[in-house]
């Protein structure tokens, strides 16, 4: 694989994943369980949409084939999703949402603050910009995840089924392919596996501080970085991208 | 679920180091901790404050509507505690 196709589909993937999990925080708007959290969470979705639009900018760039971020986003279908499992799984119930943005954002603080110190200009400013958001997400979502788990005796039970529920998409976080390792060479990027241990351990602290127990690793799902999504994926992406497949070019 | 609401609390920000904490407004949250966090979401999204002070509603004494005239009222005719005896000097746009 060239440097260039690895880098292309690398940014692609940082870019799928923001996108796919701000366009589930986007299915959540309006159901908020409070005026303030509910502005919360919208924030939190644009926060990503922000940060796929600069990816998928400068995968554009990259390609050099004139292709734009509306592109990237509306134009592709399901297979050229190179996204996390974890996050096109449907919402659930608030817990659920708690867990994945825990799960997830607890992996992509560290993925963030590496690509921060990586040697390829234009991810490392994105990374830049994004960590600080990521970092107060995590901040957010870890307080709810210790006051959930560490509530009432319903709350607590909810929020161990909703941890147990996304352990299996975890694996995949850390599953390094030919992508991850390509780019790690090329342009010192994370150490998916130096990663894991880190992120282990951060899991582990405030699962415990929530005294929530952390689950045994078992089978673990993946091939969504490879583009074989859940049967959700489909579902997500025609509501994300049916303005601009029956309207071509619309703008507003 | 209950249908209990969440407590109020008041947020004061402080829009640049050198000035003081103002009055912004108010959220309802569960804990000091979330509080914080729904006063930044909510009340400093477009870069109004480097600081912030939330404090439960219930926490603040306040004076009484009532007692309005026995407490302000006798500030009023004493029109010599005020500075308006002075010129302001051209230039000066804040005093």
């Amino acid at each position: 694989m060239s440097t260039d196709t690895a880098l292309l589909a690398y940014v692609t993937r940082l870019g799928d994943n923001a996108l796919v999990l701000s366009q589930r925080k986007i299915e959540t708007v309006t159901l908020g369980p409070e005026l303030e959290e509910e502005l919360a969470n919208a924030n939190f979705a644009l926060d990503y949409l922000g940060q796929a639009r600069l990816l998928y900018s400068l995968a554009g760039e990259i390609e050099g084939d004139g292709r734009g971020e509306d592109d990237f986003a509306f134009l592709r279908s399901d297979h050229e999703y190179q996204n996390l499992l974890l996050l096109e799984q449907p919402n659930g119930h608030f817990g659920d949402t708690i867990a994945r943005d825990f799960l997830f954002e607890s992996f992509y603080l560290l993925q963030l603050e590496a690509l921060e110190q990586c040697s390829h200009t234009g991810v490392a400013e994105i990374a830049a910009r994004a960590v600080k958001e990521v970092r107060y997400h995590l901040r957010h979502v870890a307080q709810w995840l210790i006051r959930l788990g560490d509530g009432t005796a319903q709350s607590h039970a909810r929020m161990q089924q909703s941890i147990d529920d996304l352990w299996r998409f975890t694996g995949e976080l850390f599953a390094a392919d030919e992508i991850d390792r390509e780019f790690t060479a090329n342009y010192a990027g994370p150490d998916l596996v130096a990663l894991q241990d880190e992120w282990q351990k951060n899991v582990a602290a405030v699962l415990r501080e929530a005294t929530l127990t952390m689950p045994e690793d078992g089978w673990m799902a993946s091939g969504g970085k490879q583009g074989q999504h859940s049967e959700h994926f489909g579902f997500l992406l025609a509501e994300m991208q049916h303005l601009q497949r029956s309207h071509p070019g619309a703008t507003w | 679920m209950s249908d209990k609401e969440w407590p109020l609390y008041e947020v004061f920000i402080r829009s640049k180091a050198g000035l003081s904490h103002r009055h912004a407004g108010s959220v309802h949250a569960a804990d000091d901790q979330m509080a914080l966090d729904h006063a930044r979401d909510t009340y400093t999204r477009r870069s109004e404050g480097v600081s912030l002070w939330v404090v439960r509603s219930s926490e603040i004494i306040a004076s009484d509507p009532k007692e309005t005239a026995a407490f302000f009222e006798p500030a009023e005719d004493k029109i010599y505690r005020h500075p308006t005896f002075y010129k302001i000097p051209d230039g000066v746009d804040n005093l």
